[in-house]
């Protein structure tokens, strides 16, 4: 099964609509619920960082056998330094993220704890693309 | 325990879902946080979600987290939106005047654990 | 309660000078900015996760004597450099956030 979102950067009132829309898709399926619950919140994190971070973006998300994959891809300032970014605590988001509750350099570490693959590539000034893969 | 006590312990207002009929042993735990990365760390469900943050977000969070109460506190309104996001998703939502702080206090008194 | 009696029995740690004769009669725990200047009171300690530079002008303005930081928060370096000159303290627990404050509730309220 295969889903695609287009996700509007900035607009938080639907951040959270793609990642709701694949829970209910898994629980369809009957997947289990604790690998549900670290495939939503590696997403919810991964839409939420279009929605605070990039102008635009889009999510492909890919139900297969085995494996669920997340193709995360913004349009957006990109990351100076993945590494750092990914370090806990780091953050480079605005005051007014930060006052949606979000914005706390927790994001990337909270994806990489639920991934069982987590990559990332982001050219500066042009945006980031982000592979997860959850194992079924 | 009783959900009716734990209303009238923290002056709440029950706003989307019936709250009573939910079982206490829901709720072994409690947990704070304004922020919802803080939130999404959670490995146990069986918990309350206790926050200052009242947007949209706050119910998507709770959705992916697993967590069906959440008092929103320090007099914040729940908007329409909100409320029926909370609704698809079976997340019951308290609304009370008092501060996050007082309502730690209060439901750690009346026996509720902290998670960590 | 006076400050000092509250790092001792709740076992925080001080990071910096801290006015220990501070009186506190409560508490405001809160990671959004916006809801602390707009709702905190003078003299309340403020219980955050947030470790950034704004905490420490934030807290300064409204008066605060104490910020903790829960979960053995580390401060940014110019979070701690804004409160050493505003005479902010910056106090540390290993605690969440709800334990902390409802240990700090129940302390405080057994003595009013």
């Amino acid at each position: 099964m295969e889903y695609l979102f287009e996700i509007e950067g900035a607009n938080f009132s639907v951040a959270g609509n793609a990642s709701s829309t694949i829970k209910r898709a898994l629980k369809q399926r009957n997947v289990d619920p604790a690998k549900i619950k670290r495939i939503v919140v590696a997403l919810f994190e991964a839409e939420i960082n279009v929605v605070a971070h990039a102008d635009h973006g889009t999510i492909r998300v890919l139900i297969e056998e085995n494996q669920v994959q997340m193709f995360v891809k913004d349009y957006g300032p990109g990351i100076e330094d993945v590494d750092l970014a990914m370090s806990e605590g780091y953050s480079t988001a605005s005051n007014s993220v930060r006052e949606m509750g979000f914005g706390a350099g927790m994001g990337l570490p909270n994806i990489k704890r639920n991934a069982d693959v987590f990559e990332i590539e982001s050219i500066k000034g042009l945006g980031t693309n982000a592979h997860i893969i959850i194992y079924l | 325990m009783l959900m009716n006590e734990i209303i009238k312990l923290i002056d709440a207002r029950s706003v989307c879902g019936d709250v009573c009929t939910l079982s206490t042993d829901d709720f072994e735990f409690a947990f704070a946080s304004d922020l919802m990365s803080d939130v999404l760390r959670l490995t146990y469900d069986k918990t309350m979600l206790i926050t200052g943050l009242c947007n949209v977000q706050t119910i998507r969070t709770a959705e992916m987290a697993e967590i069906n109460l959440i008092i929103i506190c320090r007099g914040k309104k729940c908007d329409a939106q909100m409320l029926s996001i909370a609704k698809d998703c079976d997340i019951c939502l308290l609304e009370t005047d008092h501060s996050v702080y007082r309502v730690c206090g209060e439901l750690y008194s009346y026996g509720i654990k902290p998670l960590y | 309660m006076k400050l000092s009696e509250i790092i001792k029995k709740l076992d925080l740690v001080v990071l910096n000078a801290a006015n220990e004769d501070e009186d506190i009669k409560s508490a405001y725990a809160s990671d959004l900015l916006s809801d602390v200047m707009g709702n905190a009171e003078a003299e309340e300690l403020w219980i955050t996760m947030q470790t950034h530079k704004n905490v420490a002008a934030i807290a300064s303005l409204k008066d605060i004597p104490a910020v903790v930081l829960i979960n053995n928060g580390k401060p940014d370096v110019d979070m701690l450099e804004h409160a050493n000159l505003e005479n902010v303290a910056v106090l540390v627990t290993n605690l969440a956030c709800y334990e902390f404050c409802a240990k700090l509730y129940n302390l405080i309220n057994c003595e009013l």
